[in-house]
């Protein structure tokens, strides 16, 4: 009936170029304007923390950026590809360099920790049982997991676990570039705290690019090398985030002067 | 760009490998085949400065062939700068290897989950039992305070349960009435007996017919939505809400849920009966030439209102039966979109079954009384 399926080779990527750019994008929903014309550049092996109110549109650049949303204008390059074409070879380039944590961790509910990771692995790749078995546990080690929860389903875990879960599933195709939506959102400060180690440590090892979505003042002061912050429908700045401090915008302003602010500084 | 990866003796130094090219889950399959140096045949030194790429499976695959050969350590190792750190994150995890998963596909394996399911049912009986009891209880407790009774609740779920259910319980019943009108007369023509079949969808719907296909019909309607409702509040942990916030769940959700059914299933069974004879006069006038008024005079002469009641009085029995499993089923969720699946099927399979053992012990029992 129809031709023989013909495996679709991913597009190769080119890894000179910044692993994420964005240049103009235009984002609405009906008449609310989110984003108008935002700017951004993520380089390789730097971690970029995106700050911003809530309703200030960082989940929905996020997927803009995925290609999970299409945006009204702009354009958006991820390793040299353009994220918003339609081609089958630039969406699997895209999707093989890519992991996402989402909010919620977005674990499949019906499959163990082990299976979850696996999932990827399945699709996108011909290795042997043992071989993905043994990727897996290594995954799920690297993303700080003890043995025992292999076999657990994520109903059976607690709110820092499945974060980490997530994270190994989002890692199981070793990405170059990862996502991450509010990672600490819900731990306790301690568990908070060792998040933030772990994505450092990765950052290091692995030579990550991450792009970081939080609320949370004390991973900005941690672990970004650049905070990027939406405001007013753009990215008003992005910068080291002791040049952020100091930068006029009321918003900024208030985020970093506040009380909360003040404490996270006093601590980094 | 992209270099398959190789391990191969260096040439010029005796005792040495080198390991060249892009060590990435991309060619992880290739690299799994790879043939490395064995412990003991004179290899000192494993280079791996050759590596262009390395990711986290490379390192893993590399860690296992350098180990294998019985290499570790800066000297026999020999890695790029920029590798290091993830190798060493890496044999950091994989000197603390996972244990192994034992599958034992064996007898011991299926006695076990034999007696894990006998244990399953029994366990579920009494859970049954003990929901049943506890349900009775909330009811007794609530009974003399009827501004306790959930009144919109309880309608609302007779609206649903009910009301909604009667096109397909009548359509559904005027059909099998029909059937067995045009079979049954098929047989009794053989005899000259074709009036006689006034007496057998007499007696058949009101007996039993009208409340089993009833009880089949809300068995799958019913139970079923019944658990999929709770079972999502439970994952949800609607069910944890309510009882913190000093409310009953039995009391809010399970009983409306089980009046609401004690008091519709008796009335759709009548319309199943009624509609049931309707099929049987509809046959009788089209095809054997017996007239409704012949037919309905009939059935004053030869029914008895003893078959109407013991039809009638296994309604409520079924109605508890559908209402206390699908809630049951229903607060057993575990949270998954696949539990309240499973459950789901459970609790259309448990109570279908049930009405249907329930029903033939009674006919026993009628018969043998006499009733």
């Amino acid at each position: 009936m129809s031709a023989p399926k013909v495996p679709v080779k991913p597009r190769p990527c080119d890894f000179s170029t910044p692993a994420i750019e964005v240049r103009g994008l235009v984002n609405a929903f009906g008449s609310q304007v989110v984003h108008d014309g935002v700017d951004l550049t993520v380089n390789r092996g730097e971690i970029v923390g995106v700050v911003g109110g809530s309703g200030s549109g960082k989940s929905v650049l996020m997927r803009a950026i995925l290609g999970l949303r299409r945006p009204q204008a702009g354009t958006v390059r991820v390793f040299g590809i353009d994220a918003l074409a339609d081609d089958e070879s630039s969406r699997l380039a895209i999707e093989t360099q890519t992991g996402v944590l989402f909010q919620g961790g977005a674990l499949f509910s019906s499959l163990s920790v082990l299976e979850n990771i696996m999932v990827p692995l399945k699709e996108h790749h011909g290795l042997s049982d043992d071989l993905m078995h043994a990727l897996c546990w290594m995954k799920m080690r690297l993303a700080g997991l003890p043995s025992t929860a292999a076999d657990k389903l994520p109903a059976q875990l607690s709110g820092g676990m499945k974060k980490r879960a997530g994270l190994a599933r989002a890692l199981a195709l070793d990405p170059p570039l990862l996502f991450l939506d509010e990672p600490t959102a819900g731990l306790d400060p301690i568990g908070a705290a060792a998040f933030d180690d772990l994505i450092l440590n990765l950052k290091r090892s692995l030579g990550l690019t991450v792009f970081l979505i939080t609320h949370d003042l004390d991973t900005l002061y941690a672990i970004c090398d650049r905070v990027a912050v939406l405001a007013d429908r753009k990215v008003v700045a992005c910068a080291p985030i002791a040049e952020i401090e100091r930068f006029e915008h009321p918003w900024v302003q208030e985020y970093f002067h506040g009380p909360r602010g003040r404490a996270a500084r006093r601590e980094a | 760009m992209a270099e398959t990866p190789h391990l191969r003796p260096d040439p010029e130094q005796p005792g040495c490998w080198r390991a060249v090219g892009d060590w990435t889950l991309a060619h992880a399959a290739h690299l799994e085949g790879l043939q490395g140096p064995h412990d003991g045949d004179g290899t000192t030194v494993l280079d791996a400065r050759g590596i262009t790429q390395m990711d986290a499976s490379g390192a893993m695959l590399l860690w296992r062939l350098a180990r294998a050969a019985g290499l570790s350590g800066g000297e026999a190792l020999r890695l790029r700068e920029d590798h290091a750190p993830l190798f060493a994150a890496v044999e950091g995890i994989c000197l603390n290897p996972p244990r192994a998963v034992v599958k034992d596909y064996g007898v011991r394996a299926m006695l076990s989950r034999i007696g894990a399911t006998v244990e399953d049912y029994a366990r579920e009986v009494i859970a049954l039992v003990a929901f049943g009891g506890e349900a009775l209880l909330t009811a007794l407790r609530i009974g003399w305070n009827p501004r306790r009774w959930r009144i919109t609740s309880t309608v609302s779920h007779m609206e649903s349960v009910g009301l909604d259910a009667v096109p397909l319980v009548l359509l559904l019943s005027f059909m099998v009435g029909a059937v067995v009108a045009f079979l049954g007369a098929e047989v009794l023509a053989e005899f000259g007996a074709e009036i006689y079949v006034v007496e057998l969808i007499g007696i058949s719907f009101l007996r039993e017919f009208g409340v089993l296909l009833t009880a089949v019909l809300l068995a799958g309607r019913t139970a079923s939505a019944f658990t999929a409702q709770i079972g999502a509040m439970q994952s949800g942990e609607e069910i944890d809400a309510i009882r913190t916030l000093g409310l009953d769940p039995m009391e809010l959700l399970v009983l409306p849920r089980v009046a609401a059914l004690l008091l519709m299933l008796p009335l759709l069974t009548f319309l199943a009966m009624m509609a049931g004879i309707a099929g049987g006069i509809t046959i009788g006038t089209t095809m054997l030439g017996i007239s409704p008024e012949m037919f309905i005079a009939r059935l004053h002469e030869t029914m008895e209102v003893r078959h109407f009641l013991t039809g009638m009085a296994k309604a409520p029995v079924f109605a508890l039966v559908i209402g206390l499993i699908g809630c049951l089923e229903g607060m057993q969720v575990q949270g998954t979109a696949q539990s309240v699946g499973e459950r789901t099927t459970s609790s259309v399979v448990q109570t279908i079954s049930l009405v249907i053992v329930i029903d033939a012990f009674a006919a026993l029992w009628f018969m043998e009384m006499g009733w």
